[in-house]
């Protein structure tokens, strides 16, 4: 459980982090979203003790991080962005290193070890140098010294950053299996990240938090949300006719003149009045569905402030 | 205290993973060796003690301590390391404490090679072993003293060139209080007191005290005294730049 009260960071005159105020229960997974220089790091950094707040509080099952860091460090792993590691060390001769720093010992460290080494499939480079690692493996050894001691907390820095395609999908399957009880922050700019693993989002924008909810909460606040895609053969396909659909807002063709989405007036639902309305003028559908909204509409809308 | 333990290993392991550890040595035990054969005239002066050694070793260290301390801190700035390090479940004054520990028993290790130096003067004479071994500690403290400033300013700066020149500055300025030449500057118009606190703050004259072969409370607890404090200094810049 985190609580974040009221918590202000400023370097010299720029305010990087502006009176944000929230709180992540047990089981969460918080994607933390803002466009670079939003404050995402930092506001990180301040959760794991790493930088200290100019005002406000942070809490770790109620340990101030303030007063308390050690107490609070105990229960977080964390993985900090470009995900550095001693790099002169061998994996696994950094992993026994973090494990023992975080107090585990003999046999529990041996198990701890193996199962983190199993999960982020670090096998085949435990004797290697980090130095001599791959972006996808470093950033593989940075997150299995954050879950080794088995945290009930875990803070990730763009935890996909620099990977690949199959890496981001393993990565993102691991953190949806860990248990339950486990509390997870996730900073990311990439927003089929937040779909495919948070169950809230907070999007933040110079400093302040612009929104706080569900990723479906987040998809409904684009134009694209329940707008109706569709695609005809044949011509004849006259577009404004939808327009007179009483719940429809708005049309927009494609260059091709077949290829077109439907907007509905705010929470009305239009797919069936729109089929109908082309199944009337005989119109061959070729493709139809109703889109969930985009997020990064929704991203670039709430953090330029852009109509998107 | 595990804390404590495992980042001493974990320094020790970086310092014998890379070429430092034995670029230093190597270059310390050679060095000790011109200056105590070639500049010390060893064998010429024909005494059987250890004085042509001891008396170059602070001027190696001034050059060569600046080159272990210098990446003490600023090389975990520079590779991002410190923000791993201080998200660990342990205490900022462990970490510095830990570091230091760690060069200052490397440095222990390398000043302890050089005991052929020993056997060879007890081969050829019949030295005072008794102040030789006093020595010995003396250049070891003298050495944690260099370390602990060191350790200061690598923490101040990410930069290691600039913490190495840092070092050897302030380094050189507690070394040449306590020499005549610059006691002679002070003489004609300070008071005595002022020149007395310079002499009092030289490494140099602590060490020749001991060098004699006379470990003093005061000479220990001088070299104590200034290795706390600059650790002490080393946690409060690391403290005042997590809030800047």
């Amino acid at each position: 459980m985190i609580d974040v009260t009221g918590l202000t960071r400023k370097f010299g005159d720029f305010t990087a982090v502006d009176n944000l105020t929230f709180r992540v229960e047990q089981g969460e997974i918080l994607g933390f979203l803002g466009p670079n220089g939003a404050g995402k790091s930092t506001t990180m950094k301040i959760l794991t003790g790493f930088l200290t707040p100019s005002s406000g509080a942070v809490s770790i099952f109620d340990h101030d991080v303030v007063r308390n860091p050690v107490s609070a460090q105990r229960e977080i792993g964390y993985l900090p962005e470009g995900a550095p590691a001693y790099s002169d060390m061998t994996v696994s001769a950094f992993l026994h290193f973090i494990g023992q720093i975080r107090g585990l010992r003999g046999t529990s460290l041996q198990n701890r070890f193996q199962e983190v080494v199993e999960q982020v499939d670090l096998e085949p480079v435990l004797t290697q140098r980090i130095e001599t690692l791959s972006k996808g493996f470093k950033r593989r050894v940075g997150l299995a010294q954050a879950l080794l001691h088995d945290p009930r907390i875990l803070i990730l820095d763009e935890p996909t950053d620099g990977l690949d395609p199959n890496q981001k999908h393993q990565v993102r399957q691991l953190i949806r299996n860990l248990s339950r009880d486990k509390t997870v922050i996730i900073s990311t700019h990439i927003l089929e990240e937040v779909h495919a693993v948070c169950t809230r989002a907070l999007i933040i924008s110079a400093g302040r938090i612009v929104v706080d909810g569900s990723p479906e909460y987040l998809a409904s606040l684009s134009r694209y949300h329940q707008a109706v895609h569709l695609r005809f053969t044949g011509e004849g396909v006259r577009a404004e006719a939808f327009l007179s659909l009483e719940d429809v807002a708005d049309v927009e063709v494609e260059r091709d003149g077949l290829t077109m989405t439907v907007f509905p007036q705010p929470g009305c639902r239009i797919l069936r009045g729109v089929n109908e309305l082309a199944q009337a003028n005989g119109w061959r559908i070729e493709e139809l569905y109703v889109e969930q909204g985009r997020l990064d509409d929704v991203f670039r809308k709430l953090t330029t402030g852009e109509a998107a | 205290m595990t804390g404590l333990s495992v980042i001493v290993r974990r320094e020790l392991y970086g310092y014998f993973a890379t070429p430092v550890a034995y670029v230093f040595t190597v270059i310390f035990l050679v060095l000790s060796g011109v200056f105590t054969f070639y500049l010390g005239h060893f064998f010429e002066r024909g005494q059987a003690d250890l004085l042509s050694f001891f008396n170059f070793l602070p001027w190696l260290y001034l050059v060569l301590i600046p080159a272990v301390s210098m990446r003490l801190w600023s090389e975990e700035r520079r590779s991002g390391t410190i923000e791993l390090l201080l998200t660990l479940p342990v205490s900022i004054g462990t970490s510095v404490l830990g570091k230091f520990l760690a060069a200052w028993f490397f440095v222990g290790v390398a000043l302890a090679l050089t005991f052929p130096l020993w056997i060879t003067v007890n081969y050829l004479g019949h030295p005072d072993n008794g102040v030789i071994s006093a020595t010995y500690i003396g250049a070891w403290l003298m050495a944690g003293g260099f370390l602990a400033i060191g350790s200061c300013l690598s923490a101040a700066t990410r930069n290691q060139v600039i913490a190495f020149i840092l070092t050897l500055v302030v380094c050189f300025l507690f070394v040449v209080t306590g020499f005549p030449m610059v006691q002679d500057l002070f003489t004609p118009w300070a008071p005595t007191w002022v020149i007395d606190g310079l002499s009092a703050l030289s490494f140099l004259g602590h060490f020749d005290a001991i060098a004699r072969g006379v470990i003093e409370l005061r000479d220990l607890l001088y070299f104590l005294l200034t290795i706390v404090t600059w650790l002490l200094a080393t946690v409060i810049v690391l403290n005042l730049r997590k809030a800047n």
